[in-house]
């Protein structure tokens, strides 16, 4: 697989966050807050992540993990604050949203596959009609991903023939298809028999050593322990405490991250 | 301590007020009054002797009502049945059978507008353009004012109102043509609505996927929504299509001899025997029924494909 750099840019020459040359800061937000109705779910979230670098997002349901990845991805306006992309605010009136999420994959916790369409389909739709890639080279390049990520066999079966772990990891391919620059994962594994778990961590694994730009949300805190570079603990729509997995998991300093780490590990989950 | 368990057969343990252990003897088997109804010979037999008796009843009503005999005489007259089916010339009797087939091409060529028209109308509610905003109030509009009037006053209102125009081109045309626009006018309505329905039934995760790949708000209606849409609305369209076909009897209201329910109509003002409408409801019976079992087929399918998919539809 080729690192991100060198894939070819996929998003033509209109679109506005034009990655510059790495080591940078792909992704900064300041101050973002994001209320739905009366419920404010970020009350203001300030994190900056560098090209190449890993991020878990650890907290419980409802802390506001996933709004963030939405908002990052434009799926959530935000109501206060900003997201910069490799410096360039993409929360400001008049940016081209569809050309921002090009360069941003998202995986969700229910995959959210296309129940009508094949396998390859799935994989094909975005650069066919969001890039304009041809069909033939789509397909071309549809089929050696999922050769990549061992699903040659299943490109033309329909997701409901899939297990769960294969679903996800076509959800995964589908979003890789459009060469992104940074993959969101909105708690990948949550949905997912416990057996089938770790083939998709294989997959994100992967992806890390590759050099992707990722923000992972996730109950994994085993994984997040291996793969990040550097895990936030969210708690009520702040980041309460963030540093090296082995400083979170080991030697929390704030009093929540301690308490919900000690639940995690009664749950039998660390 | 006591043993927990221990008190077979007791409702609850009077502790814990939870019940354990094995439930009271006999609690498996069926009531004597009710194993005494069910079971496949009984069942077989209770349902031939109720219908035989709902059958019957229903014969004695026509035999022995006051009006039985002249009910059967202008209804069910063999003699004038076919000939209302075949039509006579010389007593001036226009062929039901002939009318049926002019109204299976009214409903085939109002079916296929309707279609496309109400797809129109119902992806354009959809669309957040602002170029588009007096397209979607009119739709708006349309939807409200059609589902609101009745089928035959749109087509007395087109059907006489348009030739009063006196438009070159518009006002000289056929009754076909005012009976299957009225049709269209109506129905689209129905269907634009029934399309909605199904586009908002495809869940807003879909929507959130394909956008995500960057594809427009029209590509993923396009491409996602309206693709899973369209499969989940084909059984209630069906629907729709059988009250259609049977609505195409009323444009025999703009006075030409265009279906089978006009043939009827001439028939029983000029002899005053209506044999000439049962043979029309039978003709209409036998168009609706296989169409209603088609729709019925389509569903089941589309049930079992559920169950068997855990709710994933292809």
């Amino acid at each position: 697989m080729s690192t991100p750099e060198d894939a070819p840019d996929p998003g033509g020459a209109a679109a506005p966050p034009e990655p510059p040359p790495a080591p940078s800061e792909a992704i900064r937000l300041e101050e973002v807050h994001k209320s739905f109705g009366a419920l404010e779910v970020l009350r203001g979230i300030d994190l900056s992540v560098a090209t190449h670098e890993v991020i878990c997002l650890i907290g419980a349901s409802g802390s506001g993990k996933s709004t963030l990845l939405r908002c990052v991805n434009l799926l959530e306006p935000v109501n206060a604050g900003r997201i910069l992309l490799w410096g360039h605010d993409i929360t400001a009136p008049g940016v081209d949203e569809n050309a921002v999420r090009r360069h941003i994959g998202i995986v969700f916790q229910a995959f959210n596959l296309f129940p009508h369409m094949s396998v390859l389909r799935n994989v094909t739709l975005g650069p066919i009609q969001a890039l304009g890639v041809p069909r033939d080279e789509a397909e071309e390049a549809g089929r050696s991903l999922l050769r990549r990520f061992g699903l040659s066999e299943k490109q033309d079966d329909y997701p409901d023939r899939l297990s769960g772990g294969q679903q996800q990891r076509v959800a995964i391919v589908r979003a890789l298809a459009m060469r992104p620059r940074i993959m969101l994962l909105d708690e990948v594994t949550s949905a997912l028999d416990p057996e089938l778990v770790s083939e998709v961590l294989d997959v994100i694994r992967e992806l890390a050593t590759a050099g992707m730009t990722m923000l992972i949300a996730t109950h994994e805190m085993g994984f997040a322990r291996d793969i990040a570079d550097r895990v936030c603990f969210l708690d009520e729509g702040v980041i309460l405490e963030q540093g090296p997995p082995k400083q979170v998991f080991t030697a929390p300093s704030n009093a929540r991250t301690q308490q919900f780490l000690r639940r995690i590990v009664q749950a039998g989950r660390l | 301590m006591p043993v927990r368990g221990s008190r077979e057969g007791a409702y609850l343990d009077e502790q814990t007020e939870l019940a354990f252990g094995a439930p009271p003897p006999g609690s498996f088997e069926l009531g004597s009054r009710r194993s005494h109804l069910l079971g496949g010979q009984r069942a077989a037999v209770v349902s031939s002797v109720s219908t035989v008796v709902f059958i019957g009843g229903v014969v004695a009503l026509f035999i022995f009502a006051p009006g039985a005999a002249v009910v059967r005489h202008t209804f069910f007259n063999p003699h004038d049945m076919k000939e209302a089916f075949l039509g006579n010339p010389r007593k001036g009797l226009y062929s039901v059978g002939k009318g049926l087939v002019v109204n299976i091409e009214m409903f085939l060529i109002a079916e296929v507008l309707i279609l496309f028209f109400a797809l129109v109308i119902a992806v354009l509610r959809q669309l957040r353009n602002p170029v588009l905003y007096p397209f979607r109030k009119l739709a708006v509009v349309y939807t409200d004012v059609f589902r609101g009037v009745p089928l035959i006053i749109v087509i007395y209102g087109i059907g006489f109102g348009v030739p009063a125009l006196y438009l070159k081109g518009i006002s000289t045309q056929s009754d076909f043509v005012y009976g299957v626009v009225a049709l269209v006018l109506s129905y689209s309505a129905y269907v634009a609505e029934v399309y909605r329905a199904g586009i908002a039934s495809v869940h807003q995760s879909q929507v959130a996927a394909a956008r995500s790949l960057g594809l427009s708000h029209w590509k993923s209606l396009r491409h996602v929504v309206l693709p899973q849409a369209i499969r989940t609305v084909i059984p209630p369209l069906l629907n729709d299509f059988i009250s259609l076909q049977k609505d195409t009897a009323l444009v025999s209201t703009l006075g030409a001899v265009i279906e089978a329910n006009r043939a009827a109509q001439i028939d029983s003002s000029t002899l005053f025997v209506y044999s000439s409408y049962t043979v029309a409801a039978l003709l209409f019976l036998c168009l609706t029924i296989p169409l209603a079992r088609f729709t019925d087929r389509l569903i089941a399918r589309d049930v079992g494909r559920r169950l068997a998919t855990g709710g994933a539809v292809r």
